[in-house]
């Protein structure tokens, strides 16, 4: 059974349809591709899987759940978790802390908990620091762990922001364009990670624009244009295929 | 010898395993210091002035929750200040012939100003920056003009007199300052070791994190109204304690003592010291606080005896506690100016305000 299904789901911003009955399923443990030209609705597909948009109409599936419309925190909560196109990390908090932040919806001490820092709290926040270091040698960024997120290198920030995302045990992990702006050596790090991320067992949908990228490690790749998808398939069919070819060419080409 | 000094307690309760020993040893010289201060300044206007600068502590330790931690610019403070003054002034005082202890007040009140803070920030909480400025500044105003306008409970413009003062068993604290002075230090040291567990713990963080970037706080599956109402919740439990012993030390209080004024004054403490850190706050508190009750007042004295001196009438009747104002914004210009993250940053506010600086250094 498909971890998470689109059922004909469209969103439209007063008269422009921003994405148009898009149907497709993520099964559990692949790795899913969203790609397409600037401005094709890829983004929008993540805000309405995330709750930022309610969807005109059509459905969001997961894990047997409806969850269209659900606010974003839930979402994380069910076990969605997402980086941005624009790096989007608390700056001026430390990389651990960052990374803890990521935990809060795994964690349960309470306010009068964490006042006090009760027997319960210590223990859990102990628990979740050790997870968030053992996150953190995992990316190879610890020896940044009391450092502001700000002062990390750019690559290393788009890795804290995958950790931090991966810190509350997700299922599904939406990826938003992880390699834009970094250099051929960490594209070829993320691309190991993120093969390393499937394999401890979490299902990936990545939007990529880095074809290189895409086609190593894509399971399956959904084309959008437009808001519509035209077409879908394994990475090397979808390489040839006419349109897919025109949408990022242009006709004639 | 560093190394001892940078030792740890971990076994120690109530999150004070987090200090380091040179931290604890400088903390109990500073507290041994203050336990004697009454019995080093044995003058009670002073000790009155040092107890008063209590009821600001508590204030800026609050603000600071919401506007330095959480990163949500309140200006009308004062109003919760008021409604726990009040809540304690109207069920202790002749006003309805209702005298409860004032210790179960203390809780009462903080969680009326509490529960208050969640009425008037549920409103607020799409908002942001200037538009919640002006929306909480709505607040500060409306708050004082009830309280002036509901005269059948609240003695309208007049204020309500004759408040319970506390005691402890058969002990009264009477118009003595002393045990103000020590309950506002016991209450603040307690407050002071919440404030950091929480700061260093889950709610901490969110808070934190929604100053920071509300979305990626929310995709974090941060509750962001949940966590925004408890800043201002718990916020405002702490201008309910001040309130609290700020009315039963002055027994008489009246809707002019939280005025617009006091939210300023609380707003510049924090940002004087430095928003954001508990110590800066400390500091800054201390320091607006002692101008306000100690060094303006006995500067006017000085201008009067100046004004004797050389025959300057006009300086022979000056009240300069009434140009406070005056000197607070003075203070705000300088320190925007010269020291913009505050006299003890947090390190956070530091960075940001240098970041230009080394960009382009």
């Amino acid at each position: 059974m498909a971890l998470l299904s689109l059922r004909e789901l469209s969103k439209s911003f007063g008269g422009l349809a921003a994405v148009k009955n898009l149907t497709f399923d993520v099964d559990e443990g692949a790795i899913i591709s969203l790609i397409g030209p600037n401005g094709a609705g890829k983004s929008t597909v993540f805000n309405l899987i995330t709750g930022i948009y309610r969807p005109t109409s059509g459905s969001v599936n997961f894990a047997g759940r409806e969850i269209a419309g659900t606010k974003p925190n839930a979402v994380a909560e069910a076990g969605i978790t997402r980086t941005f196109q624009n790096i989007r990390l608390f700056a001026y908090m430390t990389v651990l802390e960052n990374v803890l932040v990521g935990r809060h919806v795994r964690m349960h001490a309470q306010p009068w908990g964490d006042a006090i820092h009760s027997p319960y709290q210590r223990r859990e926040e102990a628990e979740s620091r050790k997870r968030a270091m053992e996150l953190l040698e995992w990316f190879g960024i610890a020896r940044y762990a009391h450092d502001w997120a700000r002062n990390l290198p750019y690559g290393q920030q788009r890795r804290l922001e995958i950790a931090r995302a991966l810190a509350s045990d997700p299922k599904l992990l939406l990826l938003d364009e992880p390699a834009a702006g970094t250099n051929p050596a960490e594209k070829a790090d993320l691309m190991k990670l993120v093969q390393s991320i499937r394999a401890r067992g979490v299902t990936v949908l990545l939007i990529e624009h880095d074809m290189k990228l895409v086609m190593g490690i894509s399971d399956y790749v959904h084309v959008l244009d437009y808001g519509e998808e035209i077409a879908h398939g394994k990475p090397e069919q979808v390489r040839h295929d006419q349109r897919v070819i025109e949408a990022y060419l242009g006709k004639g080409a | 010898m560093k190394a001892a000094l940078a030792r740890r307690f971990p076994g120690l309760p109530l999150g004070l395993g987090r200090y380091r020993l040179d931290q604890i040893i400088v903390g109990a010289v500073v507290g041994i210091v203050l336990l004697l201060l009454p019995v080093i300044d044995q003058n009670s206007s002073h000790i009155s002035a040092f107890a008063d600068a209590g009821y600001v502590l508590l204030l800026a330790f609050g603000l600071n929750i919401v506007v330095g931690y959480t990163g949500l610019l309140v200006l009308g403070y004062a109003a919760f200040f008021a409604i726990g003054a009040y809540t304690y002034a109207m069920l202790a005082s002749p006003q309805f012939n209702l005298h409860y202890n004032f210790w179960i007040m203390l809780i009462v009140s903080a969680l009326v100003a509490a529960a208050f803070g969640v009425i008037l920030g549920a409103p607020t909480l799409r908002l942001r920056g200037d538009y919640l400025a002006i929306v909480t500044l709505g607040f500060g105003e409306i708050v004082p003009q009830l309280l002036r306008n509901l005269d059948k409970y609240t003695n309208g413009p007049n204020g309500i007199v004759a408040i319970d003062q506390p005691s402890i068993g058969s002990y009264q604290f009477g118009f003595n300052p002393t045990p103000y002075y020590y309950l506002y230090f016991v209450v603040i040291v307690i407050c002071l070791i919440l404030l950091n567990n929480l700061r260093h713990s889950r709610l901490g963080r969110a808070w934190m994190a929604i100053r920071e970037d509300e979305l990626a706080a929310e995709h974090m599956g941060i509750n962001t109204t949940a966590v925004k109402l408890l800043a201002f919740s718990i916020g405002s439990a702490f201008a309910g304690i001040a309130g609290v012993i700020y009315a039963s030390k002055v027994t008489t209080i009246s809707p002019d003592d939280f005025q617009f004024q006091v939210s300023v004054m609380i707003l510049l403490a924090i940002v004087l010291g430095g928003i954001g850190n508990l110590v800066g706050v400390l500091v800054g508190g201390a320091i607006i606080a002692l101008l306000n009750f100690l060094v303006l007042p006995q500067a006017s004295n000085w201008a009067h005896a100046l004004g004797y001196k050389f025959g300057i009438v006009s300086l022979q009747n000056v009240d300069l506690t009434n140009y406070h104002f005056m000197l607070f914004g003075f203070i705000l210009v300088l320190v925007m100016l010269f020291r913009p993250e505050g006299l003890v940053p947090s390190a956070t506010v530091r960075a940001e305000l240098h970041a230009e600086q080394e960009a382009s250094s």
